[in-house]
């Protein structure tokens, strides 16, 4: 066995040179002779009727090729499928309502598709969009997502009352039962509202049709290609040979990405069949924040019952979750709420109903995290209640309450998003908590450093917060690693990348399996032509279910290495050593073959490949865990509250996590300060907000505050490794464990600074703002 | 409507052109669509997330609340410029590199080209005001600390005290 040189290294990134030099290939760069461009006319209404669409002028205008309607698409025109089934939960109800690929009779929500026009430029195209007249007749609006549920709320979809998207009950023990045992019982009401990925790129498409091939080839900023080419293959009519699909260099994702299937993912590929030509459309910034899926609002009311020691009983939730006009991507986000609640905690009894509701918003689809910030807002927040209410220590309580180390795997007796039981397959919460009240030197505050600074008048606070994160969820993922003529090594995976470094990662991976170095393999991700399965980049899973793939299949080849060197050398295969690009005989150095010979000697032009085994140096596998395999975290922050315009200063921030074992701890520490980042985002400085007639009054990144380098601190980071159960490399996901506790912590450490609840104000709600907490201090 | 048309002479990276373009194209559109130099990114199209930023007679500036015309008999420098010589790196590029300063790269040409300017015009600079100079150019991936390291690494290296 080859020793791992590479893996667990920070290895810099295969990627970055084409990116720093401007030479990587974004949707946008995608040039083709005569392209044509698109671009998409927009409801200015949240809610109303359609009357006629008078496009005449805008075909006439010079240089616009094609417009069409809804009435064109003919049978093209039907609401789009379902990308992700409820799960078999007993006794839940699901009303499937998915989007269409341009409005007809209504539109729904702000920016939903009425239109498309094609034509020589974008400019010429979005002239044409001005020339459009549509009579709308304007319809009430439930824009509110409390009102939306009430029985006389206005009605998304007709025959949808009270504009129920779902409910789902989940059950585990008896709740009412325990609570009547209880010492403590604290109800509270929580508002968690959460923004929108907003990547820096936005949405692209492009698509040509090449007639004599008959074949389409898209080019798309997806994070889940494969499912694209399916799904355009079914839409279509054509076969799924007939379609490629390529995600090139995607400039951030984070689940703004993943809806299947976005109205122009479908319209230009149909268009460009149509016009038997390539079209190129871009979204351009105003339309990405009412035309790319959001995430959004929930309403809790939650209670805890606890024993005299601060020990939980039980949970009882019940919650409103706003799913926007549709709810293609089912019950993902508020189904990670309902199990988020119960955290790295013993949680006996639980008890948790919610109500997706339709409203007249964009579509709500997974953004990093994914409803676990609001579940893990509700605990954090009750357990700080708690805390409070019993002179228990915030620390202390959550020690108090996890899951002992010895308690693995745990059994939470509840369905996860993946339809399979909420199981934590391992971990170890009390040394993450211990190294992270460490490095914040959390009794030093509490005992000097907080009381010194109050008493010279500077608002200073901390805040400690834990949280889990089911990451590395099924179905599967499959890689193929091949050993070319050249000697270099080449990836092949289904997965998207949108910027986590998969280059290098799985890069990694098979370097140490092979013995050569992580610059002489090359991944290739994101192509439908190169690699046929694959589910997408999502849910944390990218490096856990397709790393453990390419490790399988370079297992693989490295077996086929042994067992045609042996052959060559005439030797047995423990003489060989495979190493330095080259394959040797131990003690005979003379006897050496490079593995680019080899894999040609594995592929001859004469002579016969023996039955039974298969040409070349090449292997592909598949991995699909049996479930996922659960990260966990503790951050910390210390800041100070300016009493005049309530901005914040983070004076210090901690990360302690355990992602399992860590392919590469630079990227890991990447991906955990971007996740911080949007966090902080979420939890001060963005919000996503509507009038009652559902309009977004905020819709420029001018008005929506992305944190600048300004707003986010600089972070400690640390370690501990409990390796995941679930897959042979015992990594676990980090995608999202940054992002998901921030605004608990924020509510935590506000409070503290500001001492809120010594003048009987508490922190209930995200997002929070200088002014907001103004208001809040004052009441 | 018919638009007006000009010509555009202008040098992009030490490269002379003339184009004939509408009155109204943005210059950020001139560069990647005309002259197809497609490292500059447009993000927002509305001045405020710094992709764009190219350097106009050696000022950042942002190529997407510019119109083509304006850059008539400008020096323009852009990611592709910014590298000494092909196959090698600038220093700015190279510690981006080394302390996994990007991840999806999309911001990063307009970050590398206004951290170029700034370090040009004084490479003794402090943290705070590496966070201060970078703070027009937002990055959703990285939460800025790598970027902040990688321009300090770089800093040092072009000759400033750190």
């Amino acid at each position: 066995m080859v020793k791992n040189r590479y893996f667990g290294a920070p290895v810099t990134r295969n990627e970055d040179e084409v990116l720093l030099t401007g030479r990587a290939q974004f949707v946008d760069d995608v040039d083709l002779a005569d392209l044509l461009h698109a671009a998409v006319l927009r409801s200015p209404h949240a809610h109303a009727r359609i009357g006629a669409i008078d496009t005449a002028r805008a075909c006439a205008r010079d240089g616009v090729v094609a417009v069409y309607t809804a009435a064109d698409l003919g049978e093209f025109w039907r609401p789009a499928p379902l990308v992700v089934p409820p799960p078999p939960i007993e006794g839940l109800v699901f009303n499937q309502r998915t989007q269409f690929p341009l409005a007809k009779d209504k539109v729904r929500h702000l920016g939903e598709a009425l239109a498309l026009v094609v034509a020589e430029s974008r400019y010429v195209a979005e002239d044409a969009l001005g020339d459009i007249v549509v009579e709308f007749d304007p319809l009430p609006v439930a824009a509110d997502l409390e009102k939306a549920s009430a029985i006389a709320s206005a009605r998304v979809h007709e025959d949808v009352p009270g504009n129920i998207a779902a409910t789902v009950h989940q059950r585990k023990g008896d709740y009412a039962a325990t609570a009547r045992e209880a010492a403590r019982i604290i109800k509270r009401r929580f508002f968690y509202e959460h923004g929108m990925a907003q990547p820096m790129e936005t949405r692209g498409v492009v698509a040509q049709w090449d007639e004599r091939a008959e074949r389409l080839c898209v080019w798309a900023t997806t994070q889940a290609p494969t499912s694209l080419r399916n799904g355009l293959a079914a839409l279509l009519g054509i076969n799924e040979a007939q379609v490629r699909v390529i995600a090139p260099f995607v400039g951030g994702g984070f689940g703004a990405k993943l809806l299947m299937y976005y109205p122009e993912e479908l319209l230009i590929p149909w268009a460009a069949i149509r016009l038997a030509g390539s079209i190129k459309w871009i979204e351009d910034r105003g339309e990405h924040f009412v035309a790319t899926t959001h995430e959004r609002g929930q309403i809790h009311d939650a209670e805890i019952a606890l024993a005299e020691d601060g020990k939980i009983l039980g949970i009882k939730d019940e919650f409103l979750h706003d799913t926007g006009a549709y709810n293609p991507y089912g019950l993902t986000v508020p189904i990670n709420s309902q199990c988020s609640i119960l955290g790295p905690y013993h949680v006996p009894s639980y008890d948790s109903a919610f109500t997706a509701v339709f409203t007249n918003k964009p579509i709500v689809a997974p953004y990093r995290g994914a409803g676990r910030q609001h579940g893990v807002f509700v605990i954090e927040r009750l357990l700080d209640i708690a805390a409070r209410e019993m002179g228990i220590d915030g620390t202390e309580i959550r020690r108090r309450n996890f899951i002992a180390a010895g308690a693995f795997p745990y059994r939470n007796e509840i369905m996860f998003q993946d339809f399979t039981e909420l199981r934590y397959d391992s971990g170890d919460y009390a040394p993450i908590l211990d190294r992270a009240l460490e490095r914040i030197d959390y009794r030093r505050f509490k005992q000097e450093e907080q009381p010194r600074l109050r008493a010279g008048g500077v608002r200073s606070g901390i805040g400690v917060v834990c949280y889990i994160e089911g990451t590395g969820i099924g179905p599967y993922e499959g890689a193929r690693v091949q050993i070319q003529a050249n000697g270099r090594v080449c990836v092949v995976t289904g997965i998207g990348t949108q910027g986590q470094g998969h280059y290098t990662s799985l890069a990694q991976i098979v370097a140490d399996r092979l013995g050569v170095s992580v610059g002489d393999v090359d991944v290739i991700t994101g192509d439908t032509d190169r690699f046929y399965w694959g589910a997408g980049t999502f849910a944390s899973r990218g490096a856990v279910v397709a790393g453990n793939a390419v490790y399988q299949a370079a297992e693989a080849v490295h077996q086929k290495i042994l067992r045609v060197a042996a052959e060559h050398f005439s030797c047995k295969e423990d003489e060989l050593i495979v190493d330095g690009g080259e394959v040797s005989v131990a003690g005979k150095p003379d006897q050496r073959i490079e593995l680019g010979t080899l894999a040609t000697k594995a592929n001859p032009m004469r002579g016969a490949v023996s039955p039974g085994t298969e040409p070349g140096l090449e292997a592909t596998r598949y991995f699909g865990p049996e479930s996922g395999t659960v990260a966990s975290g503790v951050h910390a922050m210390i800041v100070e509250v300016d009493p005049e315009t309530m901005m914040v200063s983070i004076k210090d921030y901690v990360v302690v996590h355990d992602c399992g074992t860590a392919i590469n701890p630079l990227i890991v520490a990447g991906q955990i300060h971007g996740g911080v980042a949007q966090g902080i985002g979420n939890a001060f400085y963005e919000q996503l907000v509507f009038d009652d007639q559902g309009q977004l009054l905020n819709a420029t990144l001018a008005d929506y505050l992305l944190p600048t380098a300004l707003d986010i601190p600089p972070m400690t980071l640390d370690h501990t490794v409990t390796a995941s159960k679930t897959n042979p490399l015992g990594i676990k996901g980090v995608g999202e464990a940054g992002a998901i506790p921030v605004g608990a912590l924020f509510a935590q450490a506000l409070e503290d600074a500001l001492d809120l609840p010594a003048r009987g104000v508490e922190i209930l709600e995200v997002p929070l703002s200088p002014s907001r907490l103004w208001e809040l201090s004052r009441s | 409507m018919l638009q007006e048309l000009l010509t555009v002479r202008t040098s992009v990276n030490h490269v002379s052109y003339a184009r004939v373009v509408e009155v109204r194209m943005l210059l950020s559109d001139f560069i990647r669509h005309e002259l197809r130099l497609t490292g500059t990114h447009v993000g927002c199209e509305h001045g405020v997330c710094g992709a764009c930023t190219i350097l106009v007679d050696g000022l950042p500036m942002r190529s997407c609340l510019m119109l083509a015309p304006q850059a008539e008999g400008r020096e323009i420098l852009t990611v592709e410029g910014l590298s000494p010589e092909p196959g090698q790196l600038h220093p700015i590029q190279e510690a981006f590199r080394e302390t996994h300063g990007l991840q999806c790269g999309f911001c990063t040409p307009g970050i590398l080209m206004t951290m170029k300017a700034f370090l040009d015009e004084n490479p003794s600079r402090s943290e705070e005001e590496i966070r201060e100079a970078l703070s027009g150019n937002l990055c959703r991936c990285t939460g800025y600390q790598h970027i902040v390291a990688a321009v300090a690494l770089a800093a040092g290296r072009m000759g400033g005290k750190g």
